[in-house]
Parts: C-alpha cells; structure tokens; sequence
C-alpha cells in the first residue's frame, strides 16, 4: 500500500471519529466546523475534477457553490412560507426535502456550467481564469441588487430542511450525511480518474495534439468535466446554506472563489483527498488563529504563502509522496 | 437627457478610464515580461494611497505626498519581488494566483496593523480645487482635468519608454525571448525587479492620486484590481496599447451603463423601480462586456495570437 | 503537542473560566478589514460600560466576524454550542444580523441589537428574545425626510446603493418627505467615483440632497461632492457624518445635516459621564456605534440586576422595562421591543481641529417604527 494510501485512509478514519471525540470531550461545536470542513472539502473535491484532471484553472466556481445555496434557499423559503414558487403554467411548490433540494441543485450548477463552459472554453490559459472570474462577478452583482430574494440581506431559512428517516436538526446526524455525501462523491471521483473519460481528459490537458490524433476533441472533454465539477460544487454549496440556514451573495463572491481554489491547492491539486486535507487544514487553521491576534488574516496569509512556495503537491504531495496514478 | 450632459458622463466615463489605465498598464506590463498574474497590485495601489496620506499629513504638501506614494509603492514591489515574487516566475498561474492571494491578506491586514482601522484624510492641493467651465457650458472638476492630463502622461511616457529606451528594448525582448537576451549579457533578474518596481510604482501612482477624492482605507485596491483586470483581459494581456483602449472602454461602459440603463428602464416601469432595476444591470455591464469580447476575440482585442 | 490535547486544554481552560462566570455573552462583531472601525466602537463602548459595572460574574467573549455572513453564523453556533452563552450581540450589519438573529433566537438565546435593525425583524419576524437597542434601520433616514420637508425644500435628490438597506433608506425618507423628488438613484454597492451622478444632481434642478452611503463610499461621494461646484444643501442619516470617519472626510462635511438618535452633546448626565468616559479611556471621541455599545451594555446590566437570563420569563420583563440610564436620554420599548426615542437633527461642525457634530433640530419626537403594526407580539 503507498503512502498516499495510508494517508487517505488515516484521514477518513479521522473523520469518522470526530463525532465520537466531540461527545466524549464535550465539545458540540466541534462537529458543527467538521460539517463545514466536509462541505468545504465537497465543494473543493468538485473543483479538483476541472482543476486537477481537466487542468480547467476556474477562478468561478463559486457561482455553482452560490447557485446550489440559492437552489436551497429558493425553495425552503418559498415552502416556509407557504408560497408557491411559481403559479404559471403550472404550480411548483417550494420544498424542504433535503433530496429534492440536491436535485435541483445539481441540476442547476451543471446547467450554469454548461453554459459557462460553453462561452469560456473558447479561452484558454489566463483568459480562461479571467473570464470565469467575470461570470462569478456577474452573479455576485445580479444577486446583491435583485431584491426578489433578499439581495445583499440574503435567505434566512430558520429550521434546517429534512432527510427521510433522520434528523437533522442533530448535529452528528447531519455531520453523517455530509460525510456519506463526501465519501459517495470521492468514489465516483476515483472510478471517474480511471475511466477511459478520465485517461482522455488527463492526456487532454498535457497533450491536446494526441488527443484530438485518436479522434477525441479535448474542448468537448474538458466541457464534460466542468459540468460535473460544476454540479459537485453545487451540491455542495446546497448542504453549505443548510448547515448555516442561511444562503447571501457572499456565497458567489471572488473571495469564495478564491478559498475553495485555496483548499486545492494547500491539499494536492489533482489528488483524491488533497481538497478533503486542504479543507479540513483551512478550516482548523481559521478556527485557531482567529482567536490567536486581530489582525490573524497576516499569519494565515504567511502560512498559504509558505505552502504554494515550498510546498510543491500540496499537503498529500508532501506526505504522501509523488502522484503515481492517472 | 440633454447632449451637454451625455458629453459630461462621456467625459467622466473617459475620466475613470484614464485611472483604471495607471493601475492596467502596471499589470500588463508586469504579465507581459515575466508572465506572472499579480493579484497583489491592488495593495500596491492601497499602500501608494496610504504613504500619500500619511505624507501629506505629517507635510501638508501634495506633491511631496505624490512622491512618498511612488517610493512607497516602488519599494513595497521591489521588496516583495526579491522576497517572493522571483520564485514564482517558473511556476504555472494557479500558483501564482494563491501566493499573490495570500500576499494581499499580509499586505491589508499589515497595513491595518501599522495606520489602524479608521480611513485616513487625503485632500487635493487648493491648485487643483474648483471647477472650470468648459466650451458647450460644461463646468467640469479641475482636478478630474488634471487626472486625465496625468494619465496620457503616463501613457506617452511608456510609449516613450518602450520604443525609445536601452529599457524598454530590453523589455520588449524580454517579452520574445528569455534565454536570448540572458545570453547577451543582461541582468534578467535585475531587469525584472526593475519592471515590477515601475509596474509598483504606477499603482501607487494611481492610489495616491485617486485616494485625495476617494477614501483612504484597507481593502480599497481590490474592487479597482478586479477593474483592472478586466481591462487587460479585454484589452489582450501583455499588451499597453491594449490596456488603454481596455480603459477607456471600461470607464466608458460603467459610466454610461449606470446612467442610461435607469433611463431605459423609467420608459417600462415607474422611476422607483426603474432606477433600482437598471443599476441592478449596470452592475453587470462590464462584466458582460468582458465575456462578449472574449467570446468574440478569445486572446483580448491586441493580445497575442495563440 | 498533538491537536486533540491542544483542543483538550482550551476546553478545560473553557470549563474553568465558566465555574466563575454565571452570565455569559457573546460579542460578534466586525473587527478585521474594511468595516473594522464600525465594530471596534462598537465593542469599545460596550466594554466601557460593562467594566465600570465591576461585575466578575459576567463574562465577555469578543468574536471578528470579518463582515462576512458564513463567518458570523458560524461564530454563533460556536458561542451557542460550545461556550454555552445566554446572550448575543454586536452584529454591524443588517445582512450579518438576518444570518445569526432568527436562528438564535429560535434556540432561546437572547439578541440585543447594538446596531443592525432590519424591517424584516421588526414586523413580521419580530421575536420575543430580539431587542433592538439602537433603532430601526428606517428611523434616521425618516428623520432626513421630516427635516426636508420642515425645511419647505420642494425638489430634492435622493441616493444609495443598490441593496435592500438602501431601497429601505430611501423609502425611509419619502415616508415622511412624501413631496416631489427632482432624481432618485440607486449606486452600485462598493462604488467610489460619483461624477455621474455629481452631474445628474446638478442637470436635476434640484434644490437638495438627501444620500445613504455607508463607510468609504460616502467619503468618497462628500469629497468628490465638495469639489464639484455644485452647492445645494446635504442631507443624509448619522453614518456617512459620524466620528469614526468624519476626519476622513474634512472640510468637505462642513454644514451637513443629518438625521441620528444620539449627539455627544445631548445634555443628560448619562450622556457626559459616557463620553469624557470614553475619551479618557481610548483618547478619541465616542461614535454613534459605540453610544448603541455602551446603551446596550447598560441595559444588560440593568436587567440582571432584577433576573438571571435562565428565568427567561422574568430577565425578557427586566429587559422591556428598560430601567437604564440611556445616553439618548428618553428611552422606551415599543411593543415590537424596538426602541420609542426622540431623534434629531445634527449639524456638522469643527471643534479646534476635530471635526464632529452638533445638534440644532429635534426631526421626529417619540418615534417608534413603521412595522410596529406587522408585529404579532402585543
């Protein structure tokens, strides 16, 4: 077994015990910043697949995290309050069903990825990280002015929504599904990087020529893979307004953009658990320092830059070794 | 709307273009030679505008605060391109976009660290106060004025630099060919320093000057360094005459978005509505003009051809 | 040390801290980026209060929420989950306070507001653990709008930003203004050159100005505004003219008008031993946000003089009696638990070299708030 392996598997077993160390150390809120380091992590597990097998550099992706926490916020607010979403030409009531709220989640984010993809993959390299930058500003602009659902004031939704047979309003039990969430997400992610797909869109990126040589279009591939990027992160940043009841713009700011490429990057771009190490590194790190200094945003800035420079591959790839597969 | 007023906004629209040019053409200039996206230029721009106001605070005088924000900012670049920026040359954008990233965290929360967290007072000299009256009855800011006669400065000044220049040959060979000019005995390191001090020293530039009618306070440099790349992205990166054509288009598309738009709107709806729903879109304008010249163009209107 | 430890120990050292305190609350408020200074004062003014009250069994715990939502949901859940607070308060921000109140509200925790009193929260979502200690958004800018039309000015232009704070802003002022408006015009959030709409002010015909642009973007607008040769009277609520960045501002501010529930120099005792109070301590004048700081703090302690906030029936009765000595003077709650106070109108003027306010009208005597009626609590 590698060392990557092992690193791996001590980081899922670390998660799995977390709710056990908050029950007997007494430290409920421990669960609650787990919660939002798994979401992180999903949110950044589904970058990775642009980013790290589609080398697809999205300074946006915040828009499918923004888009599935508006996808939530939408519909519990509308089912909160009694009102259908839409009366015409036929009625659509707002829901508080967690797997209805995923669907169209995911639905959403990988429409809006599609269509994105789209426009900007006629761009490649740093064009292809501005434009995607300028569809999340577009977003960011359109959500804070558009007072239909709150605008900068955001989506309050007071009781978290429901999963048939538990409840959610329990920390661990929402913890656990995030978590079955985020292992189910990363199987699919390690068959995706073996499947012929996930050979294709890896040659795609270091040699577009052979690619297009067997008769593949690289630009159709890396489509693919951002639509899927792009419906993971909703996905994601669906559970992300539910475990904060609370969906606003910021969710679609640059800055968000920015920390879910930061929980790559830090964890090991194209690794299988490098985003799930980066979010969880992130997450601690923000947890501690905040309560170290006012002006803590220095020490985190320190330590992101003494990652990227001396840190090649990421935590995994410091730890872990070299990338072997795909 | 009258035409005079229309001839105003477009006045104002080529105004914040000629500013958004300082801070666009120090970014260009910098991706040009070195190939490195540096999304710390905007708190080169906030420390150019801090060192103005302390400066002028402690002095009273404008242009010794203009020259405390280029010396500043140069600085500020020159130190964080020996410190960090060089290692970064080799690696791919990604890097390059965190480690800038987490640059910009230092820089604010440092500088929040050193003036506090009140915004500072910077005013513009008396000289340049007041307004003039301009042929067609437009009264217009002198200092506006003046902004836009420093920005063609600038802009005639590296042109002047680029084509006339032992500098600007190098830079302009630079850009071509790394290993080539390396081998022909120039200092490639000392070279790039140099670039991103003057690249610097434009923000600071720009901060400084912008600063005396805006606020003065930690975070002001990002909302301009998201303009400005949406400048050089329009306008080809790497490319000055881009940048400027990119500025001018921006300053102009804002500007005239934000007062039309309403307008537009006020002929459907009751001006209430009217006013919020078109700012809502005005908001959006650039950045919907930026996709479009991309989508149409994919490399900028003079960047490179792949 | 390994982390488990490292967590072990502070929760022992939580543990510890808790065996003496019996009164725990939680500030979370903006202390790191832009809008620092606002929490800063914020927390000043509060802490001036709570430590000349001298009381050991009353702990603080102070949180940055970086004006970011998630951030300060978060910190809540924290406060809530872990340190097992009572109360909360400190939140700046509107859109921050509609992301934290409900939902700790809904757990039985107590919300004081020291500042951010969105419509939503003041109607239909009122809630009988949410007191607002500062206003409701409306009231400053009604109070720019009673003032316009005392005033007999005809045609006014009214401004700010595209966000919901802003729509309420200027429906705010028309509430009470309710004449004819030369232009209203909504800005782009985070906007920092007004020359467009300089010109638009000055091709209206307009005989005033009435704007809301919070933090830089008002010193940006007043700056550019100054030198633009128009010169109508400026009206506009207390934040774009207030201590914290007034001197950012300058000369530019001289004669403004603005409408705020609070002026360093309201005459009642309360209100000097506060400020000489506060510039001893901090060696700066005192803010509007941290008067609401301080105010709060106050009415906090009054009311655990009389209950424990685990009797929750009795510590809610203590806290809508309101028996403190405001620095506002006259203070009530209405029924919605939104304050009834006199607000007025200041004048912007120059101290030496400190630019600050004075008080020259009385706008709005005893107002409560718009939505007092949406709310169900009676």
């Amino acid at each position: 077994m590698s060392r990557e392996r092992l690193l791996n598997g001590a980081l899922l077993l670390a998660l799995i015990l977390i709710p056990a160390w908050a029950l007997y150390a007494d430290e409920p809120f421990t669960i609650t910043l787990a919660t939002r380091a798994v979401i992180f992590a999903l949110a950044a597990v589904g970058l990775n697949i642009a980013l790290g097998l589609g080398g697809l550099v999205s300074l946006g992706h915040a828009v499918f995290f923004g888009i599935g926490g508006y996808a939530m916020g939408i519909l519990a607010s509308h089912a909160q309050s009694y009102t259908p979403l839409i009366e015409w030409p036929f009625v659509i009531e707002g829901t508080k069903s967690m797997p209805v709220i995923w669907l169209v989640a995911i639905v959403a984010s990988s429409g809006a990825a599609l269509l994105i993809g789209l426009l900007s993959l006629r761009t490649s390299g740093v064009y292809f990280i501005m434009i995607t930058l300028a569809f999340g500003q577009m977003m960011y602009f359109f959500a804070i002015s558009w007072p239909a659902y709150g605008g900068e004031d955001g989506l309050s939704i007071y009781v978290r929504n429901g999963f048939p047979g538990l409840n959610t309003l329990d920390p661990i039990q929402f913890y656990g599904l995030c978590l079955a969430l985020l292992c189910l997400v990363l199987a699919v992610n390690a068959r995706l990087m073996r499947s012929p797909f996930g050979l294709a869109l890896d040659a795609a990126r270091q040699v577009p020529e052979r690619v297009r040589a067997v008769g593949l279009d690289p630009r159709r591939l890396q489509l693919v893979a951002l639509v899927i990027s792009g419906a993971i992160t909703g996905l994601a940043g669906a559970l992300f307004a539910d475990l904060n009841r609370f969906v606003s713009p910021t969710m679609l700011s640059w800055q968000m953009s920015g920390e879910i490429m930061v929980f790559v990057i830090i964890g090991g771009v194209a690794r299988l658990f490098g985003p799930v190490a980066g979010a969880g590194i992130y997450v601690l790190l923000e947890h501690l320092l905040g309560g170290v200094s006012e002006y803590w945003q220095i020490f985190l800035g320190l330590v992101l830059l003494i990652v990227v420079l001396f840190g090649k591959g990421g935590v995994v790839g410091m730890i872990g070794g070299r990338r072997r597969d795909g | 709307m009258s035409p005079i007023l229309l001839v105003e906004q477009v006045l104002n629209g080529l105004q914040s273009g000629v500013m958004l040019f300082l801070m666009a053409a120090g970014l260009t200039l910098i991706f040009g030679v070195m190939g490195l996206i540096n999304l710390a230029h905007g708190s080169l721009y906030m420390i150019g505008a801090f060192a103005a106001a302390a400066v002028a605070g402690a002095t009273g005088s404008f242009a010794l605060a203009l020259v405390a924000a280029l010396a500043a900012a140069a600085a500020a670049g020159a130190l964080i391109e020996l410190l960090v920026i060089r290692r970064l040359y080799a690696r791919d954008h990604l890097d390059q976009v965190l480690a800038t990233f987490a640059l910009i965290l230092i820089l604010s929360e440092g500088t929040r660290w050193l003036f506090g967290s009140f915004p500072l007072y910077l005013n513009m000299p008396d000289a340049l106060s007041g307004t003039v009256t301009l042929p067609g009855g437009i009264v217009y800011p002198v200092y506006r004025l003046a902004l836009i006669a420093v920005g063609i400065a600038v802009a005639l000044g590296l042109w002047w630099l680029n084509t006339r220049t032992r500098l600007g040959i190098q830079i302009r060979a630079g850009e071509n060919d790394r290993q080539m000019i390396a081998a022909l005995g120039v200092d490639i390191s000392r070279l790039y320093t140099l670039v991103f001090a003057i690249g610097a020293a434009l923000a600071g530039l720009a901060g400084a000057l912008v600063g005396a009618i805006q606020s003065v306070q930690v975070g002001m440099g990002e909302p301009v360094l998201i303009l400005a790349f949406v400048v050089i992205v329009i306008g080809g990166i790497g490319s000055i005459k881009g940048a400027l054509i990119g500025a001018l288009l921006v300053g102009l598309t804002d500007t005239l978005g934000g007062v039309l738009l309403p307008e537009l709107f006020k002929l459907f709806t009751d001006p209430a509505s009217a006013a919020a729903t078109g700012s809502a879109f005005a908001s959006m304008a650039i950045y919907v003009l930026m996709a479009s010249v991309l989508i149409w163009r994919p490399t900028g209107l003079f960047g490179a051809r792949p | 040390m390994s982390m488990k430890t490292l967590l072990a120990a502070a929760s022992l050292v939580a543990m510890a801290a808790s065996a003496q305190a019996e009164v725990k609350i939680g500030m979370i408020t903006t202390l790191s980026g832009g809008g620092a200074s606002l929490g800063i004062d914020t927390r000043d003014g509060f802490m001036l209060a709570m430590e000349a009250a001298g009381r050991d069994d009353v702990e603080v715990i102070i949180e940055d929420d970086q004006r970011k939502p998630n951030v300060a949901v978060q910190l809540a859940d924290k406060m809530i989950q872990s340190e097992k607070v009572d109360i909360l308060t400190g939140i700046v921000w509107s859109n921050l306070a509609m992301a934290v109140v409900p939902a700790a509200t809904a757990q039985g925790k107590f919300y004081l507001s020291t500042n951010a009193a969105p419509a939503q929260l003041a109607g239909r979502g009122c809630h009988q653990n949410y007191f607002a200690v500062s206003y409701q958004n409306d009231n400053l800018h009604e109070a720019a709008g009673a003032y316009a039309k005392s005033e007999g000015y005809t045609k006014p232009f009214i401004m700010a930003p595209n966000y919901p704070a802003g729509q309420d802003s200027l429906n705010g002022f028309k509430r009470f203004y309710g004449g004819e408006l030369a232009g209203e015009v909504y800005t782009k959030l985070g906007q920092t050159d007004y020359a467009a709409e300089i010109a638009q002010i000055r091709a209206s015909g307009a005989d005033s100005i009435f704007f809301f642009l919070p933090g830089g973007m008002g010193i940006s607008f007043l700056k550019q505004y100054a030198d633009s040769g128009v010169d109508l009277p400026v009206m506009g609520p207390a934040f774009s003219f207030d201590q914290a960045i007034l001197q950012a501002v300058g000369e530019a501010a001289m004669g403004v008008k603005n409408g705020s529930n609070w002026s360093k120099d309201l005459d009642n005792a309360a209100n000097a031993a506060f400020v000489s109070g506060f510039e001893e301590k901090y060696d700066r004048l005192p803010s509007l946000y941290a008067a609401y700081g301080y105010d709060t703090a106050n009415l906090l302690l009054s009311a655990l003089d009389v209950a424990e906030p685990s009797d929750a029936e009795a510590f809610r009765a203590a806290l809508k009696a309101a028996d403190f000595d405001s620095v506002r003077g006259e203070f009530s709650f209405d029924t919605n638990q939104h304050p009834i106070q006199d607000i007025y109108i200041r004048e912007v003027i120059k101290e030496g070299e400190v630019y600050t306010n004075k008080i020259v009208a009385t706008a709005l005597e005893d107002r409560s708030s718009a939505y007092v009626d949406e709310c169900s609590m009676n």
